[in-house]
């Protein structure tokens, strides 16, 4: 095989990259799960929805206004996750709490019925093919020399990015006083709540988080993709065999997971690209297979 | 906790005793099913045929089994392909791809089936899709799939080598596929009346028990796994069957047939329906394909229809329309 070692480089740089993305939204998945108990089907679609407030802030915002400055990419960074993580809410308070107390399977029928509503309304309106994101920030444009390679400027910020953000909820997650009641939540909510906190909040707060990380997945994903109505259902379904490939045990498991299945499928792209689009699936199956609770997951 | 399925079904069925009524519904199908071509469009017909097979098959896995499979497209539309190819390329009778289609079925839902039943629950939907996605993927790029044009002109050929299916006869002023609906309507009649033979024998009661209680069905002894294993592949192959028929029925094997969003549908025809019943699928997949065909001209407001229906199930309406009837019959007698 005549494969150059910069190319195979640069595809793993990719798959890091994808894996990034993986690892933000299984994260989101992951705590949503632990919660909840509602496997997030509509995650795709705020991801989407995500990258849709980036590019409605920045072109049609102005043009509706009349102005001739629109939302740039910092402010979308800030503004887009706000805005999906409040639609979560909203969808939680009025929806997914009335759930909690039947069969499980109901909140991800659910959550599947929101899902097909946001890319049907926003397939009438904008091109299934996809949408340029021009806000790229000027200060990531063109291409940094890594040393070993040179990468583009944008796709390592969008990895480093998303790596801080993880770690970040990680922290939140495991080191914090909120994160505490949070495990305490997830772990048994009827004593959480005879010690005072107040569960219905959490659960809330937690869909709020899981979701706008999945929205600022969307945002940083726009520069890179072209934004579709479709960009996050098929997505969404690579993230979920992430999910059970690392199981929904821990928070380091699912970022964990996420990075090394976006690797492999980078490098798979390189020595035998037609299996690139189902490895994640065949690793799946195998893992089940040798360990049915996943790699990081405890049988529950 | 409420269970996913509700056994409202199978409450009302034990007033039902003498023999002439329990055949009563069977006859009143088949006087409905013979009429229907003239009152609609024969194709059309059919294909309500083969969708509520599809969501009957669904329907045995779930409603009886308590296992939400969300990728049981794969089956349909993998059985569509097989069935097309084989009539197509490798010029077998109907019967033959249909057979050939079937057992094809059969074979991908044990290898996804002994994959897929380790995890439970959640887990279980989500293994399914993801497995489903193999399948929909090496349907897309296989040489011999067509790609994303999928496998057009299936030809309808000979049945037996000796009927042709494809020849329409005048009956009554209009014109009908009279051999080729004769064909789909034994097929999914024997579909159906496999599942409705299946949900009634001791199998079908053990599967019932798993659902209610796995651990202890596990402590009576009983091998769940393989309880589970062999409704998933029943249910995979009579899937199959009614993909196969549908390739045979509109001449085309594609995507759409594979992709996740035929696996919801399944899952909606089924809730719309009622969980859990023998005649709620038939019900909900003749009111979801009936939708799709008249709101075929508003373009993706389909989907979100489908989506709003979806969610109006979840939130208000979990016994579906048939399940409600019979709970309320229940109470009100």
């Amino acid at each position: 095989m005549d494969i150059s070692f910069s190319a195979v480089l640069s595809q793993i740089m990719l798959g890091l990259n994808n894996g990034a993305f993986y690892a933000l939204l299984s994260l989101g998945l992951a705590v949503i799960f632990g919660m909840l108990n509602v496997v997030n089907f509509a995650h795709g679609a705020f991801y989407m929805l995500g990258a849709f407030a980036a590019l409605l802030g920045l072109d049609y915002l102005p043009r509706l206004l009349g102005s001739d400055v629109g939302i740039g990419f910092w402010s979308a960074l800030l503004l887009g996750p706000l805005l999906v993580g409040l639609l979560g809410v909203l969808i939680e308070k009025t929806m997914l709490q009335r759930l909690y107390k039947v069969d499980h399977l109901y909140g991800l029928l659910l959550t599947f019925g929101l899902a097909l509503i946001f890319e049907g309304v926003l397939t009438n309106y904008f091109n299934v093919a996809g949408e340029p994101y021009s806000g790229k920030p000027a200060m990531l444009e063109g291409a940094v020399n890594l040393g070993f390679m040179v990468f583009p400027a944008y796709r390592l910020f969008s990895i480093v990015f998303s790596l801080l953000v993880c770690f970040a909820v990680w922290y939140l997650a495991e080191r914090t006083r909120l994160g505490s009641y949070l495990r305490a939540g997830t772990e048994n909510p009827d004593v959480a709540r005879a010690f005072g906190i107040d569960v219905p909040m959490l659960r809330s707060l937690t869909y709020f988080l899981g979701v706008a990380l999945a929205g600022l997945a969307g945002v940083v994903a726009a520069p890179i993709y072209s934004v579709s109505p479709k960009m996050g259902s098929d997505l969404i379904i690579v993230v979920f065999a992430v999910v059970v490939i690392g199981g929904m045990g821990s928070i380091m498991g699912a970022i964990v997971t996420g990075l090394a299945l976006g690797l492999l499928e980078g490098a798979v792209k390189v020595f035998y690209p037609p299996l690139a689009n189902t490895v994640i699936f065949i690793v799946m199956a195998l893992v089940l297979l040798w360990r049915p609770a996943g790699l990081f997951g405890k049988e529950r | 906790m409420e269970t996913l399925a509700s056994p409202s079904a199978s409450r009302l069925e034990k007033r039902v005793n003498h023999p002439f009524v329990s055949y009563l519904p069977w006859l009143v199908a088949a006087v409905v099913c013979l009429a229907a071509p003239f009152l609609i469009y024969p194709v059309f017909v059919m294909e309500l045929l083969c969708f509520a097979l599809f969501a009957a098959a669904f329907n045995l896995l779930l409603g009886f089994g308590g296992l939400l499979s969300f990728g049981h497209a794969c089956f349909f539309g993998g059985a569509a392909y097989l069935c097309g190819h084989a009539l197509k390329v490798w010029g077998l009778t109907p019967e033959l791809g249909i057979v050939l289609a079937t057992l094809g079925a059969g074979v991908l839902g044990v290898l996804i089936g002994m994959v897929a039943i380790r995890r439970q629950g959640i887990y279980f939907a989500m293994v399914t899709l993801a497995l489903a996605q193999i399948v929909f993927f090496s349907c897309l790029q296989l040489p011999q799939t067509g790609g994303e044009d999928g496998l057009q002109g299936i030809p309808r050929g000979m049945l037996f080598g000796f009927i042709d299916l494809s020849a329409e006869v005048m009956v009554a002023g209009s014109k009908i596929p009279l051999a080729m609906y004769l064909f789909v309507l034994t097929l999914c009649f024997g579909g159906y009346w496999l599942i409705w033979r299946t949900v009634h024998s001791p199998f079908g009661v053990v599967l019932k028990a798993i659902r209610e209680n796995e651990p202890r069905a596990i402590s009576l002894g009983y091998r769940v796994d393989a309880y589970k294993l062999t409704a998933f592949v029943l249910s995979a192959m009579l899937s199959g069957l009614a993909g196969a028929t549908k390739a045979l029925v509109v001449g085309l094997a594609s995507l759409t047939d594979v992709s996740w969003h035929m696996s919801g549908e399944v899952v909606l025809m089924t809730l719309l329906g009622g969980m859990g019943t023998l005649l709620g699928p038939v019900v909900g997949a003749v009111t979801v394909v009936s939708l799709h065909h008249e709101l075929s001209a508003l373009g993706s407001w389909v989907t979100v229809t489908i989506g709003v229906i979806f969610v109006v199930c979840v939130m208000a309406f979990r016994r579906g329309i048939v399940g409600e009837i019979a709970y309320r019959m229940k109470r009100s007698f």
